[in-house]
């Protein structure tokens, strides 16, 4: 293979899949963002903490 | 008698004959290691790097120096750290340890300015080969547009061991000069109203599981795609998931303070150790250097230039200066970000949102690496 021919396959492959990639961990970071919600505390909780410091 | 006395002094003035008869390029390089103590000591530049690096390279270049020949000091440290790979890894579970993906978590689109801050890699790596250096030295070559200084040291270290010492000066050199280079391209490249817009801080959306489980999905999904690279994002996320996890605050110390500092300290002398003169001081360390700023500045600009997009996309919302710090020189980039919004606008706080994008740069880095490999590799040339 040529060196232009590899320049060229690496700079599409490699810049397509980084982006590829990081677009499926964007995805994924959603999924588990939905799954596992962050759960405030209420305010009857945070009167009770409060009380109780 | 008198002959012995002659011979015994001969072996000691041996070193000056070397110095004086072809000794330059030991002379150049002693040059160098001040220069790298100066900038260490004086300007605190990278100082956990280049004073190691430049005692490496001082003790290296002193005329019939023999700490890089079998059995010297260094060529130990090489040997056990750098030739099988070890020292960067142990590095990369120290800045794991040390990483708040708190930030990118929160928003997560922003991880795509990691991708983008990788641009300078491959036209870098074009460029090496124009410049008629080997398939595998352009990618080593190019990977100093990471700025990420383990992962460079990685790579070359694996595949262009000749280029490690030039390579990783580069690297860890711009990493320092990040806050220099960077805010030019950035002015350049956004108006006076892009650069004045605010981003909010939203309430908090990240529960502890989504942290806990973060470093796991990112090594499942990229050892899946690019499974060249899961040394290098296996022991970043190793960190992170024991700080994540809450329940091993001693390794997570040890990892980021006694591992990483004692590591630190060997992998900067053994890169100084490749620093000899007689095989640095070459037009292809020029030619490194000087590839390795363009990946820089390409870099920059192609985050600034995505910042701008999504600002369009997101009907303004988005300021492009964060783009800048989708590279992996953290926290460094992220601070030039929030320095240069500040700047413009003094009620405009953009560094959480920059940090954002600096540890999806981070990742970014590292998955470029792995996809760099894995198709080397899938090409039959590694």
């Amino acid at each position: 293979m040529d060196n232009f021919t590899f320049g060229i396959t690496m700079t599409v492959v490699g810049t397509g899949a980084t982006f590829f990639i990081l677009g499926i961990l964007v995805f994924v970071i959603r999924l588990l963002k939905t799954a596992f919600p962050l759960s405030l505390p209420t305010e009857a909780e945070q009167k009770r903490q409060g009380g109780g410091a | 008698m008198l002959e012995s006395i002659i011979q015994g002094l001969a072996g000691l003035t041996s070193g000056f004959e070397f110095l004086f008869t072809q000794g330059l390029p030991n002379i150049i390089m002693l040059c160098i290691a001040a220069v790298m103590f100066y900038l260490a000591i004086a300007k605190g530049v990278e100082p956990l790097l280049l004073l190691p690096i430049g005692f490496g390279c001082f003790l290296v270049n002193i005329p019939l120096s023999d700490v890089m020949h079998q059995g010297g000091i260094l060529k130990f440290l090489y040997d056990i750290g750098i030739e099988t790979e070890i020292f960067p890894l142990l590095i990369f579970v120290g800045i794991g340890a040390m990483t708040d993906f708190g930030p990118l978590l929160e928003n997560p689109k922003i991880l795509l300015f990691g991708a983008a801050g990788q641009f300078g890699i491959f036209l870098a790596l074009l460029l090496a080969l124009a410049l008629g250096f080997s398939k595998v030295e352009a990618v080593c070559i190019g990977i100093i547009g990471a700025c990420d200084g383990p992962t460079a040291i990685y790579v070359t270290a694996q595949y262009a061991p000749q280029l490690l010492g030039a390579v990783s000066v580069a690297a860890y050199s711009y990493m320092s000069l990040v806050p220099i280079i960077q805010p030019p391209i950035m002015r350049l490249l956004t108006t006076d109203k892009e650069r004045r817009i605010r981003m909010a801080l939203g309430k908090p959306t990240v529960s502890a599981r989504t942290r806990l489980l973060f470093p796991v999905v990112v090594t499942l999904a990229t050892g899946f795609i690019a499974p060249k690279g899961l040394p290098l994002m296996g022991m970043i996320m190793l960190g992170n998931f024991l700080k994540e996890s809450g329940v091993v605050s001693r390794l997570t110390g040890a990892s980021e303070n006694e591992i990483a500092n004692v590591v630190t300290l060997f992998l900067g002398l053994a890169i100084g150790g490749t620093m000899v003169g007689q095989k640095f001081l070459t037009v292809e360390t020029l030619g490194i250097f000087g590839l390795g700023f363009v990946a820089i500045c390409v870099d920059t600009a192609a985050g600034v230039l995505l910042g701008k997009l999504m600002c369009a996309l997101s009907g303004g919302k988005i300021n492009p200066l964060i783009g800048a710090a989708g590279i992996s020189a953290y926290p460094m980039a992220a601070r030039v970000a929030q320095v240069l919004g500040h700047k413009y606008d003094k009620q405009n706080f953009l560094l959480m949102h920059a940090m954002g994008a600096n540890t999806g740069g981070q990742i970014g880095s590292v998955v470029a690496a792995a996809v760099m490999l894995s198709v080397l590799q899938g090409m039959k040339l590694i």
